[in-house]
């Protein structure tokens, strides 16, 4: 720690990714991060480093070379076996500190958006949440602007300094990181100009993940660092680590999602029935608006939307769902949305690709049936 | 004159208004639909001060005011006119007339209870043959050395199948007229007591209504309230209390079925436009809006008279009698603008409107109020 | 036994949200109300207070008419409150907040037996940030995404959520748990208590009341404090409506069949 001077940058090099096992498996979106982190590194020149921390889990490192990983730290410990806070925060710290990275990505799960805080903390520097999106060149990131937002052009060709202290601020080298707020009316970029590393918790299911290659996998380096980390270190005792018993819903990696809204509270029972059936002829899973899930009628696994999680099937349907906008930032890039609402008025209709302005109950039967003619047919 | 409420009746409104959201209003249907009590509701507003909203908390009441309490019945009787009755004859009927005429040990004794919503209280006056003259009870009361014994009948007793503490009025000296009336406590349990069928109504379907019956019933002599001879005077001044709670009922009533026809008349689309694009539907809401705003004046400036201790016993009746009839009259308008579907009950204005019209008749009807208004006014 | 609930006075982002032509929000045109989890947090602090008889003490940073939300939270049952309130602090970033909301919350006094409690995150941000980084910055352990706690002495037993499951938890106070909705169902305000809650204490720290607090000092609070900086704010353009479909009866839903079928959809 005592030579430790996170404001001088220059001294801060690589893009860094915490790479999340659980019990010894790879969690999806540290693929998804490793792929998004490949680009930055290109686009600064730098190497990308993948983070691994766990008991046992060295065989789990090539693989992320694979997705683009030049290298991967790997730091192993009986007491990096399950996470807790206090263990994962020290050797991360302690390496950071050691290895000087200019960029950190933590996939925003559980356990990521309790670990990068405590980093972001114990680091003194920024930390943005939940990113939707990240980019360093300045084009690229103006044509995402050109994308995403409204701006009008003069100001996004204007984005070049930011206000720091006072002062004007390149931020060409810095890490732009975009994130919704307000439940996803609002977006912002963000930038951590003064202090190292930039730090990222990123959204799962957001990155493409790249194309596996064999080749880079077996070429990716395998580093182990020296680090202290003792039973004292650690002040939160894991008793057990429980899988959900039921088999949750797998919304991001669906192809299909047939989510309902407020719209079955007349017969929530029958509402859910409808969708689950729906959902099985056309080969997908059951999502649900957050008031459903607020309700109690859905468990949280299955909501859909900024709190919930961010989907993009091929096929969305609304049943009965109003479309907020919390529900849209969840939504809204799928392929094909479907939207059944009784009222002609629902913003969900202003999203939809095909609207259905109907009784959910009386509607969706009818859908059924005319879904399996229309497959029988085939 | 002041027309703010104070920052805690903001706050307690907020908490009713999240309450009577989220407890009370996926009840109402079902409440109506079975003529079914809602116990579930009571225990939880009586955890949260709700069954004793204006009583100091020495007796385990809120520690709050009578406008507060009006607010309560106000708020619950937006969403559900049963519930909103529940607790205003609850308050009104039975804890009022113990705290403002009974003895320190009955007040100790009848009114945790009571206030915390552990025990249901209620009123016994009319019967078959005292109405709205309710001069002429014929239920009577002897005293046979350290007890009172009871024998006669009350009907239309709101909240009389479920209460467990009654305030109730016989006759001890039936000679003597209205100064022969004296008032009682009576618990259920009391050997000769009990209770008859539950009336089947037109509204407020969930609250409990049913004949008292005393059949030699043996009331101890401490629980006599107030002097004997005086019941009569208990009666009228708790009916005057009453009247209050009555008036926000209706107020609640009136204000509900207007945010429904608000809700309804912007969704529903006719001819191509929303019906709250008809200047037609326009005018109707305004017109039923002023009224009940009208309506929550008088209610509120009778609480506070109440309150401060002024006479209010004309402003009680004057709030009663008129959003009583606001009430009948905008929930019906409120049914006109739903068309077919607010006759059918897949909307709860229907509801609303069968809750009320009893507004206009129980606690005195209209017709009562007149003669107390125009009595304080001198026109004999 | 204390137990310090930080609690933030959030706009109503599910209801109408109103966006100003410069791309801010519109905070005047929305509700103000506590932020959700934190009703969690404070119903798991007066539960614990109905066990232990701990005193529950709720803490949050905000403007004046933040008070109104600390009032509320006495009304329910709190025993005080503490409102964290400058010009200096403005413009704080989660950074910064956590490093002005631990320095109240070692004013307050932190003891062996105490615990921090936090809502996991908070509806305008909704980063999950801040209750992590003051357990930081006190020195406490955390547990996040607490879904059930249980407290026998010194020892709590904490049911963290995960994803695909659930950890439980041995942590010993002092302590930090941030809780989510599943922990509890938060109570209503109390007719009794709203009658009281402006005869309870409810403390406003200011800077001076801080600024001896090493955490303090300019380089760590406010905006100078904030390690991030917003580079643009912008609003997400609107997915253009697709196509309204006539009817909504069998010949409708045929047509919609066909449709995807001819788009290889199904």
């Amino acid at each position: 720690m005592s030579n430790f001077n996170n404001t001088d940058l220059a001294a801060f090099k690589d893009v860094w990714v915490f790479c999340e096992q659980r019990e010894g498996e790879m969690m999806p979106t540290s693929f998804e991060l490793i792929s998004e982190g490949r680009k930055l590194a290109d686009e600064l020149g730098v190497n990308l480093c993948g983070l691994l921390l766990g008991d046992n889990v060295e065989g789990l490192a090539k693989e992320l070379g694979g997705y683009g990983a030049d290298k991967v730290i790997v730091c192993e410990s009986p007491l990096l076996k399950h996470y807790t806070t206090d263990a994962y925060t020290k050797v991360i710290c302690d390496v950071v500190e050691e290895m000087k990275p200019e960029i950190m990505l933590i996939g925003a799960t559980n356990i990521g958006r309790d670990l990068g805080p405590r980093c972001a903390a114990r680091l003194h520097t920024g930390l943005c949440a939940d990113c939707t999106h990240l980019d360093v060149d300045m084009d690229i990131y103006k044509d995402f602007l050109r994308n995403a937002s409204t701006l009008a052009e003069p100001r996004i060709e204007a984005v070049k300094t930011a206000k720091v202290l006072g002062e004007d601020h390149d931020v060409s080298r810095d890490l732009k990181m975009t994130r919704p707020a307000f439940g996803g009316h609002l977006m912002a970029s963000i930038i951590c100009p003064r202090f190292r590393p930039a730090m990222a918790t990123v959204r799962p299911g957001v990155m493409k993940k790249n194309a596996f290659d064999q080749a880079k996998a077996d070429a990716c380096e395998i580093v182990k660092p020296a680090f202290s980390l003792t039973e004292a270190d650690v002040e939160t005792k894991v008793l057990e680590v429980v899988k959900a018993a039921e088999k949750l819903v797998d919304l991001i990696g669906a192809d299909v999602v047939v989510s309902v809204g407020r719209g079955i509270s007349k017969d929530v029972e029958t509402g859910i029935k409808l969708a689950e059936e729906l959902a099985e002829v056309l080969g997908g899973v059951v999502g649900a608006s957050r008031a459903v899930v607020d309700s109690g009628w859905m468990t949280a696994d299955h909501q859909v939307g900024q709190t919930g999680k961010t989907v993009h099937p091929k096929i969305y349907v609304a049943l009965g769902i109003s479309g907020a906008i919390q529900h849209k930032a969840g939504m809204q890039d799928s392929e094909t949305i479907i939207a059944v609402n009784k009222y002609e008025n629902a913003p969900i209709f202003e999203i939809a690709d095909y609207g259905i302005c109907g009784d959910l109950f009386k509607v969706t039967p009818m859908l059924i049936d005319a879904i399996k003619a229309a497959k029988a047919a085939k | 004159m002041d027309f703010h409420l104070s920052k805690e009746q903001e706050m307690v409104r907020k908490m009713y208004r999240e309450f009577a959201e989220n407890e009370v209003k996926p009840l109402a249907e079902e409440l109506d639909e079975e003529e079914r009590f809602p116990y579930e509701t009571v225990e939880k507003m009586g955890k949260l001060g709700m069954m004793g909203i204006y009583f100091p908390k020495k007796y385990g009441g809120a520690g709050g005011d009578v406008l507060s309490y009006a607010m309560c019945v106000e708020e619950l009787s937006k969403v559900c006119g049963t519930t909103g009755v529940v607790v205003s004859a609850h308050t009104s009927l039975c804890c009022a007339p113990i705290y403002e005429h009974g003895t320190e040990e009955q007040k100790m004794k009848y009114l945790p209870d009571l206030l915390s919503g552990k025990k249901i209280g209620a009123f016994g006056l009319t019967e078959p043959n005292a109405g709205t003259d309710a001069s002429g009870q014929q239920t009577v009361a002897v005293l046979e050395g350290d007890h009172y014994v009871l024998n006669g009948s009350k009907c239309f007793i709101t909240n009389g199948n479920v209460a467990d503490t009654f305030v109730v009025f016989a006759m001890t000296d039936p000679k003597a007229g209205n100064h022969g009336i004296s008032a009682f406590i009576v618990e259920k349990d009391f050997p000769g007591f009990s209770t008859g069928k539950h009336e089947k109504k037109m509204g407020i379907r969930g609250s409990s209504t049913c004949d008292l019956i005393f059949e030699d019933c043996i009331v101890p002599k401490e629980n006599l309230l107030g002097q004997e001879g005086k019941g009569f005077k208990i009666a009228m001044m708790t009916l005057d209390g009453g009247r209050i709670g009555i008036a926000a009922q209706a107020l609640g009533l009136g204000e509900g079925a207007i945010d429904e026809a608000i809700k309804y008349t912007q969704e529903r689309v006719q001819f191509k436009r929303r019906l709250s694009q008809f200047q037609n539907t326009q005018f109707q809401l305004a017109d039923m809006h002023t009224r009940m705003q009208a309506a929550q004046f008088l209610v509120y400036s009778a609480a506070m008279k109440k309150q401060n201790h002024e006479p209010y016993s004309m402003d009680a009746a004057m709030a009663k009698l008129f959003a009583a009839e606001a009430a009948s009259d905008v929930t019906r308008r409120a049914v006109q603008l739903f068309g077919g579907y607010g006759y059918t009950r897949e909307y709860p204005v229907e509801r609303m409107m069968r809750d009320a019209k009893i507004t206009e008749i129980y606690e005195g009807t209209s017709e009562v109020q007149r003669m107390v208004i125009s009595s304080h006014l001198g026109v004999k | 036994m204390k137990i310090i609930v930080c609690a933030k006075q959030v706009p109503d982002t599910s209801g109408k949200v109103a966006v100003n032509p410069d791309g801010t929000l519109n905070r005047a045109s929305m509700a103000a109300i506590t932020n959700p989890d934190d009703l969690n947090a404070v119903e798991a602090a007066l539960a614990l207070k109905e066990q232990t008889g701990a005193e529950v003490v709720v803490v949050s940073m905000g403007p004046p008419p933040a008070e109104a939300m600390l009032r509320e939270i006495l009304a329910r049952g709190a025993d005080r409150a503490v409102l964290v309130s400058a010009r200096e602090f403005g413009g704080s970033d989660t950074y910064a907040t956590s490093q002005i909301l631990a320095a109240a919350i070692n004013k307050i006094g932190i003891e062996p037996e105490d615990i921090v409690m936090c809502g996991r995150q908070a509806i305008d941000g909704d980063t999950a940030q801040v209750g992590p980084q003051i357990a930081e910055k006190l020195g406490l352990p955390q547990v996040s995404y607490a879904a059930d706690i249980k407290k026998d002495g010194d020892t709590l037993t904490v049911k963290r959520m995960l994803e695909d499951g659930y950890m439980t938890i041995q942590v010993k106070t002092p302590c930090l748990i941030t809780c989510i909705k599943e922990l509890n169902a938060p109570r209503y305000m109390s007719v009794g208590g709203i009658f009281e809650c402006y005869s309870k204490p409810c403390e406003v720290f200011d800077y001076n009341a801080l600024k001896d607090d090493p955490l303090i000092d300019a380089a760590t609070i406010g905006l100078k404090g904030s390690p991030t900086n917003i580079l643009t704010s912008f609003t997400p353009p609107q997915k253009g409506a697709g196509m309204m479909m006539e009817g909504a009866d069998k010949a409708t839903c045929e047509e919609l069949a066909g449709i995807l079928a001819a788009k290889h959809l199904i």
